[in-house]
């Protein structure tokens, strides 16, 4: 009986790594996938923290790609591993606190150890050259090979006819003809090829699947090792990020007010570990502190809280401020607008 | 059928099932279906595993995560914010 090799894809959710791993599959190939959380991931939470669009049904696209593909797909926990690539990147950030690069490299790398560890035969990525301009260039798809230590069973499908031949294709475990040439930013050849599939239902690009490429994102994370004085984060940290205004008018301490009813209860989750504050008076959002409050900074952010209530344009609002040591209330006038200077802001 | 977290079904007779409950609160997902991938390394076929979680993709995410794996389910529902998913291990 003949071997039946067996790749492992990396899926993301897009429609770049779905092609890629359907190429494999096409050609006989028992095809496995591996998706990784990062904790950095936009994947889901949003969704599952706020309000909006509760009617449109929430998926894990790279869970819904498995199974229009008929793979397994395992979802690996990285988040502690992951930190020393967002930390100190050997190769830089991109734009914002993205090290696209040494992330690629990260995951290759995973992928490699699952893959023998797994006694899988190759590895396959939906990269494509010149797609990305940190970490899909054709002089990045060698380093990337290199430093995950997959080397030549490393396989690009949607690439590979602009790549030098890798042990898959050379040993003919793989037909070189049945792969692609695909390059640069234009979108349509991978379009094409999908209809051509039979696939009309995929995930659309949208400005990226981290939000390390945030720019906003990118500011509080920057903020939270600067007043912390360490570059440094748990995974609570990282969540509470992707959650509300933070607003920071003392660099002792921040708020994160809750912009909706969704928000506010998931920072409820964390009432017992930070100061919180709730307008009594008058309807408004849930906020946390993040820092150490003096009485006077109390008395601020009671204002600040006050002024994201419903009560913005009365004289007093009462606020409930709760910790572990015990609750008060305070009755304060909202700030003004022009009060809240836009440096508050991160 | 509706089952009571923790408690065996009726097996009228026959051994009852062990029941695995995954306590997911306060986790997004997808952690939820990350900490029963793990938790079904560790279980034999038959297993029945209930994984409670308070983010509502619970619903979605962990079925879809027994469907690629032919893990069958056999339940959903919802209490008090609660999401509750019942499954079959197989091997």
């Amino acid at each position: 009986m003949s071997h039946r090799y067996k790749a492992v894809a990396l899926i993301s959710g897009g429609l770049d790594s779905m092609l890629a791993a359907k190429i494999i599959q096409d050609q006989g190939i028992y095809v496995e996938g591996l998706n990784f959380f990062t904790g950095f991931c936009v994947e889901g939470h949003t969704h599952a923290i706020r309000q909006r669009n509760q009617k449109k049904p929430k998926r894990n696209n790279a869970l819904w790609v498995a199974e229009q593909l008929g793979i397994k797909l395992h979802i690996l926990d990285v988040i502690e591993e992951y930190k020393s690539v967002v930390l100190n990147p050997k190769y830089g950030y991109g734009a914002n606190l993205n090290p696209c690069l040494d992330c690629k490299i990260f995951m290759v790398g995973k992928a490699r150890q699952w893959m023998e560890e797994n006694d899988f035969d190759f590895i396959i990525t939906g990269e494509v050259i010149g797609q990305r301009p940190k970490s899909q260039r054709k002089d990045t798809m060698p380093l990337i090979a290199r430093d995950s230590g997959a080397n030549d069973l490393l396989l690009r499908p949607l690439s590979a006819k602009l790549l030098p031949p890798t042990k898959p294709e050379r040993e003919g475990w793989v037909d070189r003809n049945k792969l692609y040439g695909f390059c640069g930013r234009n979108r349509k050849p991978q379009m094409e090829l999908a209809k051509a599939f039979g696939l009309t239902d995929y995930a659309q690009p949208a400005g990226g699947c981290c939000f390390l490429t945030d720019e906003n994102y990118a500011r509080k994370l920057a903020d939270l090792w600067q007043t912390r004085g360490q570059r440094d984060y748990a995974l609570d940290d990282i969540m509470l990020l992707k959650v509300g205004r933070h607003i920071r008018p003392k660099p002792e301490f921040k708020l994160i007010v809750a912009r909706e009813e969704g928000e506010s209860r998931f920072l409820s989750g964390y009432k017992n570990r930070f100061v919180s504050l709730y307008p009594i008076s008058h309807p408004g959002p849930m906020t946390l502190v993040d820092g150490h409050l003096t009485d006077e900074g109390l008395i601020l952010a009671a204002r600040i809280v006050a002024r994201y209530s419903q009560g913005r344009d009365a004289d007093r609002v009462e606020i409930k401020a709760i910790s572990s040591e015990g609750e008060c209330c305070l009755c304060v006038a909202p700030l003004k607008p022009h009060e809240i200077p836009a440096e508050w802001l991160l | 059928m509706r089952c009571s977290p923790q408690t065996p079904r009726d097996s009228g007779g026959v051994a009852a099932v062990k029941r695995k409950v995954i306590d997911a609160r306060g986790l997004l997902c997808p952690l939820p279906v990350i900490r029963l991938q793990e938790a079904t390394k560790r279980l034999a076929a038959g297993t029945e595993v209930e994984l409670i979680g308070t983010d509502p993709g619970v619903l979605y995410d962990v079925p879809a995560w027994c469907r690629v794996h032919g893990h069958p389910v056999l339940q959903t529902w919802q209490d008090n914010g609660q999401y509750h998913v019942l499954l079959a291990i197989r091997t």
